[in-house]
């Protein structure tokens, strides 16, 4: 509470500084993105959105549309577990090697420090990792989903590829930094007791970071759901190819259906990761 | 956080401790969904070790090096670079102009219930409170289920190329997202200062201004600076679909199989957003 309190008046300065620096970035922007809000308000922009948004409707319902729509949905979901699931595993052992305290520093490695030789070795499998984890990070998943279809073709599976190498590179990190963010307390409390390196992470450590790993792994699959839904725009499956044929040869009326299907399984999906995540951590 | 930290191990997954079927029906439920995704997914990891995919990445990865560095090529994306940097910051700027208000009404402590509202009459609070929080809800719901992507395609259909449907791609999608956890920021704050203003007689404007915004404010910057940094990468990414910026430049070199310009493109990419983490990361410091 004291935190917040304190947190809440930085120094005048500060705010002022900070203020004016956000308006001038602002201005910049819709100076370089010819964005402003007249425009956007503008009796023409409306106008247009309006027409756009009017020729949606109504939904095709048909049941060929409905079952199209259906199985680009189930695609989707499938693309994302998988996706999500690929990544735990990618993520979680280069989170390991990525993390300084496990390898190389700190409260393992105060009762038997390491030989020099060895202690070089771990550093550099370190630095392997994280520029590893970083590659899979900054390549966003689109780009990746290309390679992948140039590699294996059309389909789901590069799109599972792409989100599992991606989200992976991301829970690494996100893994890592909750690794090294553990309670020295009961690490301690086992060193203590004579506990190696290894019973110290497997009793220690992992119990520790499991839940957030869970929650962390969770939110990724709710980004992934809608990440999911985009890379059929390059091939790769699911409701973002049939959308993408939808736009572009105006089938405006099944565009809405797969739309309504996107917003359907999008929101399972965020309430079923929302009850493990309440449930499980 | 907190509470995660100090709860004993065996405490952490409540399910465990009695002899409860949810871990076996979880487990069981997973393992058969993911299954049945393995099919429906169409999985062959075969096709990876295959020899005309070795081949593939091989052209891809020779073609990647060395990066196009020429400076014509750098002179080119300088202004795409900076586009989306834009694209950003302005998509950023419309989610916050959308989330505030639409944020505001969907937050039941301030609409409808709670300390603010013991004064006003039943049906009072149901039209000028419960009817308008309902559909800010559904509204925020519809903007942040469509992803951004979906979004960029439909306003490139509606407004033409270029930075604009972009900039309302990322505007529309974070507006609901901003707007759905400014309301969830709102509803957690501690309720006791809010009830001593009001026991004071403190007036509602004077309530939310002195009890609720202090308490909530770090929170709400913190959050919509983690936005920007997700919105720079989206940004980046929009451009496939033809809303501007660095993601077209990408989607071009791609599909020439210009290799060395990708790896150039993938370089700025990750300047661009690093400098946003840095930025917005110094920001967030100095504010939560």
């Amino acid at each position: 509470m004291a935190r917040v309190v304190a947190a809440a008046r930085p120094t005048r300065w500060t705010a002022l500084w900070v203020g004016a620096a956000i308006a001038a970035l602002v201005v910049w922007s819709s100076h370089g993105t010819q964005v402003d809000l007249g425009t956007l308000m503008s009796a023409e922009a409306l106008q247009q959105m309006w027409t756009y948004a009017s020729r949606l409707f109504p939904p095709d319902l048909s049941p060929a549309a409905v079952r199209d729509a259906a199985a680009g949905a189930v695609e989707t979901f499938a693309i994302s577990l998988l996706g999500s699931v690929l990544a735990v595993l990618i993520g979680l052992p280069l989170s390991l090697v990525a993390t300084r305290t496990l390898l190389f520093r700190g409260l393992l490695y105060e009762a038997r420090p390491l030989p020099a030789v060895e202690k070089t070795a771990r550093v550099a499998v370190f630095g392997a990792a994280k520029a590893a984890l970083n590659v899979l990070r900054t390549v966003p998943e689109i780009v990746w989903a290309m390679i992948f279809v140039f590699m294996v073709g059309l389909g789901p599976f590069p799109g599972v590829l792409a989100l599992g190498v991606h989200t992976g590179g991301v829970l690494g990190k996100l893994f890592g930094e909750v690794l090294e963010d553990v309670d020295p307390a009961p690490l301690e409390a086992l060193q203590a007791t004579g506990a190696g390196r290894f019973r110290i992470l497997v009793y220690g450590i992992l119990p520790q970071a499991l839940p957030q790993f869970v929650a962390y792994a969770l939110y990724r699959w709710e980004v992934n759901i809608r990440v999911a839904a985009m890379l059929g725009f390059v091939g790769a499956g699911g409701l973002g190819q049939r959308i993408h044929i939808a736009i572009s040869l105006f089938h405006e009326h099944q565009l809405l259906t797969l739309i309504l299907a996107i917003y359907l399984i999008v929101t399972i999906v965020d309430a079923l990761s929302s009850y493990l995540r309440a449930r499980l951590v | 956080m907190a509470r995660i930290r100090t709860a004993p191990p065996a405490d952490r997954f409540p399910a465990s401790r009695g002899k409860s079927a949810f871990p076996w029906i979880l487990t069981a439920a997973f393992l058969a969904s993911v299954a049945f995704s393995v099919r429906e997914a169409q999985i062959h990891p075969g096709l990876l070790l295959d020899g005309q995919a070795a081949a593939n990445v091989a052209r891809f990865v020779s073609g990647m090096f060395p990066p196009q560095l020429s400076r014509d090529f750098l002179a080119l994306m300088v202004r795409p670079a900076i586009e989306t940097l834009q694209i950003s910051v302005m998509g950023t700027f419309i989610a916050v102009l959308i989330g505030i208000p639409l944020g505001l009404l969907a937050t039941s402590s301030l609409s409808w219930s709670g300390v603010l509202h013991e004064r006003a009459s039943r049906r009072g609070r149901w039209l000028l409170g419960f009817l308008p929080y309902a559909v800010s809800r559904a509204v925020l719901s519809v903007f942040r289920a469509i992803p951004e992507y979906v979004w960029a395609f439909m306003f490139v259909r509606a407004v033409g190329l270029g930075p604009f449907p972009g900039v309302l791609a990322i505007g529309v999608a974070y507006g609901g997202m901003l707007g759905k956890v400014y309301s969830e920021i709102l509803e957690s704050v501690s309720p006791r200062p809010l009830e001593t203003l009001h026991a004071a007689g403190a007036s509602r404007r004077a309530i939310v201004l002195y009890g609720l915004v202090p308490q909530a404010l770090p929170n709400v910057i913190a959050y919509t600076l983690y936005r920007w940094e997700c919105a720079i990468r989206a940004s980046a990414v929009l451009g496939f679909v033809g809303a501007g910026g660095i993601g077209q430049q990408l989607e071009l070199s791609m599909r020439m199989f210009q290799f060395d310009e990708v790896l150039t493109l993938l370089g700025i990419l990750f300047v661009l957003v690093a400098a946003v983490d840095f930025v917005s990361g110094r920001i967030r410091a100095r504010v939560v």
